[in-house]
């Protein structure tokens, strides 16, 4: 950025260029924080033909709203529009209003591939906020690399991925496993692990990263499985580990299964306060407990990269405009955090960029800051992922998580770990 | 698998387990009862099932939530009136359904499933808008939580165990209104054969309306029991459509007895192969099992006999 800065003349300056010069700096202190439209003309920064105006920039949001994946992906959405509310009051993108065209995937794959498809070749939005599962995702993929889009994808997923039109803004696989796993054989003595996961390609991936890293700290995964999504019945499983008596659960179960699963584990007398077994879990944010209840995961262990209760000003300030948006009652998750930072990040590639152009976005992303964000400093990864602390949270029985353990350094994002390709 | 354990623990762990599979038993038995009656007796696939159960699963979140704000102290018995609503309710609607829509496919079998999957689909998007597209949260009274302690190493869930004696008890009370009352003699004289049924002067209208609203309120006491075990979100019913239907087909249709036996095989095949394989490799070996038997039994495993 600083060789491109204009260099300071020092030559004397004239008494009408100083007055000038202070009219227009005391002008830009009166306007709202944010780069004026007119510094941007649009010919320059919008090289490619993106739905981009003197006044208005569109981007899209592609979330399902309908179907069963809305549970997880209202929350997503919420937090998008909410960044994009902010940032128009701040004065927009380059000086440009963003205005959004939301689209529903319905939780239905080639939905989602032909939503993308009409947001990039018929609205030409600028960028697109979107997906949930790792299916959806795979789905759009091909339509973002075709047509030269970018995609900021929210969720924490298994990793193994690394595209140039995605920035994912949750955490890869290893970095949400690993620190809650030296965590707990640190500080609580874990020795024994039982894995248990939705049969799917997440929980799946995430146990074999686990079981990789438990088996290298020389202790012992006592058993391994899965359960088909939407499973309601877990009582077998809960005798097993009875049986096998672990010292820690570790528990990737989501969806429907997720409540029947922490229902039937408090029935069957197994309180997780007592930490005998320790419940960790990377699959419970405070948007499942809210269908758990508060009551039944007392106790348990998430681990994760933001927890609602963090306590910095950032996420204060988060937290209450969120509630004033979506009233009192609503709760933040991990994934509705990391949706947050999708339009902040790529307002602030498309400044460091100086253009809306796919291309030049991609190149600038690299290295960006956000010390603005809930979670604390984030920062994109060459990878295209980003760099966050992990964090620990103890479930309490009004359904929000007390942060017990933080990495004290940024993790980084490393999607293709040796050894699982 | 078991070389570290004492006879004590291995016998304590078996008990466990058949407690396990029997309330998987009666889990499959109060999802399928209602659909065995309408289904079985009126040959009407009903696809919306599981949206009558996660109707009275929500029946029971918008009374416990009641009872939270005006009536605490009541709170510990809330969940038998849930459940009679439950069944008010779901019933009211399934004889609306059978009134404005089904009625009009008795004799296109094939279209009652569309239809029904059209309603089901109707009904999930109504309750994502009235009850919000996440899950809720139904608060159980303490009481019904926990495990009950037989002896110091064998513990059983209360919810379990009330869901068994809601099992037994809805299948009597069926039982007692299919064989023992006066309109269980209609509907199987309906089911037998309906134009001689019209002829001697039984309203097989208001019969068949009938039998459908009562497997519609079957469903809703299911769906309100299940929100001890399982999730209440507007798409939560699809969790139960396959085993309910596969419980149903596979006791053969028009049989109760059929249905309640292929409930206690599914579900005691299902726990003991989920504990000696992986929750996956049992379902599969399940599948594959009554996909098996079904090919050489057709008809599932008792079959009604009638003159078509």
């Amino acid at each position: 950025m600083t060789e491109k800065t204009p260099k300071p003349t020092f030559a004397a300056p004239s008494r009408r260029a100083f007055l000038t010069a202070s009219a227009a700096l005391s002008a830009s202190l009166f306007l709202p924080k944010g780069l004026r439209a007119q510094d941007f003309p649009t010919a320059a920064v919008n090289t490619t033909g993106l739905a981009v105006t003197d006044t208005e920039v569109t981007v899209g949001i592609l979330h399902s709203v309908t179907g069963t994946m809305s549970i997880s992906e209202t929350g997503s959405v919420q937090a998008e529009k909410l960044a994009i509310e902010q940032i128009n009051k701040m004065g927009g993108v380059l000086g440009r209003q963003i205005k959004f065209v939301q689209e529903d995937g319905a939780s239905d794959w080639p939905t989602f591939a032909e939503k993308a498809r009409k947001l990039l070749v018929d609205n030409k939005v600028a960028s697109v906020m979107g997906c949930w599962t790792s299916a959806s995702r795979k789905a759009v993929l091909p339509v973002f690399e075709q047509y030269n889009g970018m995609l900021y994808y929210p969720t924490f997923y298994e990793g193994l991925e690394q595209s140039p039109n995605v920035i994912y803004t949750g955490q890869e696989a290893t970095q949400q496993i690993i620190a809650g796993l030296d965590w707990v054989t640190k500080t609580k003595g874990a020795k024994s692990f039982y894995l248990l996961g939705s049969d799917y390609i997440w929980p799946r991936t995430s146990n074999k990263i686990a079981r990789k890293h438990i088996e290298k700290l020389g202790l012992e995964v006592v058993g391994e499985e899965y359960y088909p999504l939407g499973h309601t019945q877990f009582n077998s499983v809960i005798n097993k580990i009875k049986l096998k008596k672990p010292d820690v659960i570790y528990a990737i179960v989501v969806g429907g299964s997720n409540v029947a699963f922490y229902k039937q584990l408090k029935a069957a007398g197994i309180d997780m306060t007592k930490e005998k077994p320790l419940l960790l879990t990377i699959s419970v944010t405070e948007d499942e407990i809210l269908g758990i209840g508060g009551e039944n995961i007392d106790g348990a262990y998430a681990c994760m990269k933001y927890f609602q209760s963090l306590d910095n000003p950032n996420n204060v300030d988060f937290v209450k405009a969120f509630k004033e948006m979506y009233g009192n009652d609503i709760v933040i998750g991990d994934v509705t955090q990391a949706a947050y930072l999708g339009p902040w990040l790529w307002k602030a590639a498309v400044e460091k960029a100086g253009s809306f152009d796919i291309d030049k976005i991609k190149e600038a992303s690299p290295g960006i800051e956000l010390p603005t964000a809930p979670e604390g400093y984030v920062k994109v990864h060459e990878n295209h992922h980003l760099w966050s602390k992990t964090r620990v949270g103890h479930a309490q029985a009004d359904g929000q998580y007390k942060v017990v353990f933080e990495t004290s350094d940024l993790v980084e994002p490393d999607p293709f770990p040796e050894g699982y390709q | 698998m078991f070389a570290d354990y004492s006879w004590g623990e291995l016998l304590s762990i078996f008990a466990m387990q058949g407690f396990a599979g029997l309330i998987l038993f009666s889990v499959f038995v109060l999802m399928a009862l209602g659909l065995a009656i309408i289904f079985g007796q009126m040959g009407v696939i009903n696809m919306a099932h599981g949206e009558f159960m996660i109707l009275g699963a929500y029946v029971t979140y918008l009374v416990s939530r009641l009872f939270e704000t005006y009536m605490p102290a009541l709170f510990g018995i809330y969940f038998f009136i849930a459940m009679a609503l439950a069944f008010v309710v779901a019933g009211a609607l399934g004889m609306v359904v059978e009134w404005t829509l089904i009625r009009r496919l008795y004799k296109r079998p094939l279209d009652t499933l569309l239809a029904t999957w059209g309603l089901s689909l109707i009904l999930q998007q109504l309750f994502r808008s009235v009850f919000g597209p996440r899950e809720v949260g139904v608060t159980i009274p303490q009481w019904m939580m926990g495990s009950l302690p037989l002896t110091d190493t064998i513990e059983v869930p209360i919810n379990g165990l009330f869901v068994m004696v809601l099992a037994m008890s809805i299948s009597a009370a069926i039982y007692v209104l299919m064989f023992r009352s006066r309109w269980g003699l209609q509907v199987r004289a309906v089911v037998a054969n309906r134009t001689m049924a019209d002829a001697v002067g039984i309203n097989t209208e208001r019969t068949d309306r009938l039998t459908f609203g009562i497997g519609c309120g079957v469903a809703g006491v299911a769906g309100a029991a299940f929100t001890m075990i399982g999730s209440t979100g507007p798409t939560s019913g699809q969790l139960y459509i396959v085993d309910t239907f596969l419980v149903v087909v596979f006791g053969g249709a028009g049989s109760l007895i059929g249905t309640i036996a292929s409930a206690f095989s599914i579900s005691q095949a299902q726990s003991i192969l989920e504990f000696f394989l992986s929750g996956s490799m049992a379902k599969v070996l399940t599948l594959l099992a009554v996909v098996g038997i079904l090919m050489v039994r057709p008809q599932g495993l008792f079959a009604l006999k009638l003159r078509k």
